[in-house]
């Protein structure tokens, strides 16, 4: 028995994420460990990918009742200067000027092609910017960052920081206990507070679909803040198995993935980030190219797939068309824990993009139905108060 | 009838010239839930080695190879409606597929219970 790709021998989970060495930890290393987490390689980090309940039971226990995420491999960084907002939108097509102090928001680093190069989250302070940026593509983002608003802003790292996500419906029941301001916080807000006497960066965001938290903790106390969290009787360890799975019943985008430098943000269905304004002035990278696709509409369209029966479409599944045409391929694709059935997404011809659209998948050399479905294919349950 | 083991985690248990093949309680562990398995068609002729079944976990596909040489006789079709019977019994109800054995010597490369038992040891 063996991992279907590159017919290497059975291995575990090891290289359940494609990848063989982890030169990183992060400082909740020996928590996971402690918690008996199966550890694999990811974006240069050796991190969980479960723990001993499983991704099947993680996954739902995140969406009844709360878990815990070490997240700390991705990238937290500060940019500082003269107008920092103004700054950045040289690099992203977000409209971070129009952040009031306080407000997050979703965007992505284009290119001059106008794909897309990693996808981020801007946050407004009052002095700077609070950026958090993909772990597999940290060092490019802090490179273009940094060469990119040279002279106008300075751009550092925060790698003395931990950041965990505490999501689900009981996540704020359960932070509250440790900091009853958590409670009013809107989806994409942000606020620094103490969580247990301990000065964190607080948001009200994540990325499983469900409502939650994201908190910055200073490194040398995460562990602490990590330990007193799953002490509480609603909170578990959740590996990147389940987060994965999560993300993508929201219908949420995995870069590297469902976004690569090739796929624009209007194939990907991201147009929801580019405000009016962002549209009327451009000033990013691709403008021009993303501007006219916008006008002309794209080839293109990452589209919600709902493969029939059990069997789950993986990533690199070729997509046909009901005359055997291959049109597409799987970017994601997954068994879906909450749907009880498998869930994918990928990218379809425009004239193929509708919900209910009929295509196969060649999984395996047979042709297997498929329809087209809506995005998220679990209900979304931010709060907005 | 006793069962033999290979180095991919297959199991084989023999019944005259009949293999009932299966994974692994280890190879249960390691996948995690299985959410799907694809079995061979009835009356495939497979030779030692050749892809038997396909099983899906939340996260993955796994191959699992022939053991042994032989034309596929029966499948679990339990496992259709139930495919999360290979982690609650790999070696009971869980099994995949039961093969006509072709070369019964190929039964003599196996490992039994307890060198497979050190074999899993080895790989920490």
């Amino acid at each position: 028995m063996c991992k279907r790709r590159g017919r290497t021998r059975f291995a575990g989970m090891r290289d359940i994420m494609g990848e063989t060495t982890a030169v990183n930890r992060t400082v909740l290393y020996d928590l996971h460990i402690e918690q008996g987490a199966k550890m694999v390689p990811f974006a240069g980090y050796d991190m969980p990918v479960q723990y001993p309940l499983g991704i099947m039971k993680e996954h739902l226990h995140t969406r009844e009742a709360a878990g815990l995420f070490d997240v700390s491999h991705m990238g937290q960084v500060v940019i500082s200067g003269d107008n920092p907002a103004k700054s950045i939108e040289k690099l992203v097509p977000g409209d971070i000027q129009a952040l009031q102090p306080g407000e997050m928001r979703y965007t992505f680093f284009t290119n001059e092609e106008g794909g897309i190069l990693d996808d981020l989250i801007v946050t407004r302070r009052e002095k700077d910017l609070f950026v958090v940026v993909n772990a597999a593509c940290k060092e490019q983002d802090i490179k273009i960052l940094t060469e990119g608003l040279a002279g106008e802003a300075t751009v550092t790292e925060l790698a003395d920081r931990a950041l965990v996500a505490l999501q689900g419906p009981k996540a704020s029941d359960v932070l509250s206990r440790y900091n009853p301001a958590v409670s009013n916080m809107l989806f994409m807000t942000y606020q620094e507070m103490e969580i247990d006497g301990i000065p964190c960066f607080v948001t009200r965001s994540g990325y499983t679909g469900e409502d939650g938290y994201e908190i910055s903790i200073p490194a040398e106390k995460a562990a602490d803040v990590c330990r007193k969290l799953l002490a509480e009787a609603e909170v578990e360890a959740i590996g990147l198995g389940a987060r994965d799975s999560l993300r993508l019943e929201a219908g949420l985008c995995l870069y590297g993935h469902d976004l690569t430098p090739e796929t624009t943000p209007v194939s990907a269905g991201l147009l929801w980030a580019i405000s009016k304004r962002r549209r009327e002035e451009g000033g990013f990278p691709g403008a021009d190219v993303i501007l006219k696709e916008i006008a002309e509409k794209p080839a293109m369209k990452r589209v919600g797939i709902l493969p029939e029966g059990r069997a789950p479409a993986r990533e690199h599944t070729e997509i046909a068309d009901m005359d055997g045409n291959i049109v597409g391929e799987i970017t994601s694709g997954s068994f879906g824990p909450s749907m009880e059935a498998p869930v994918a997404m990928g990218y379809v011809p425009l004239a193929l993009s509708a919900s209910g659209t009929e295509l196969q998948l060649i999984v395996r050399g047979k042709a297997r139905a498929a329809k087209v479905a809506k995005m998220p294919f679990v209900e979304q349950r931010y709060y907005r108060g | 009838m006793s069962i033999k083991y290979t180095e991919d985690h297959e199991w084989v248990s023999v019944d005259g010239d009949v293999a009932t093949i299966g994974i692994s309680d280890y190879a249960q562990q390691q996948l995690g839930d299985v959410v799907f398995v694809e079995v061979p068609e009835i009356g495939a002729d497979l030779n030692k080695g050749d892809e038997l079944a396909v099983v899906e976990s939340v996260k993955a596909a796994s191959e699992v190879y022939a053991p042994v040489a032989g034309e596929v006789l029966e499948v679990n079709e339990e496992l259709e409606g139930t495919p999360s019977l290979v982690n609650d019994e790999a070696l009971g109800q869980g099994w995949f597929a039961k093969i006509k054995i072709s070369d019964a010597s190929e039964l003599d490369q196996l490992m039994d219970d307890n060198a497979y038992k050190a074999y899993i040891e080895g790989l920490g």
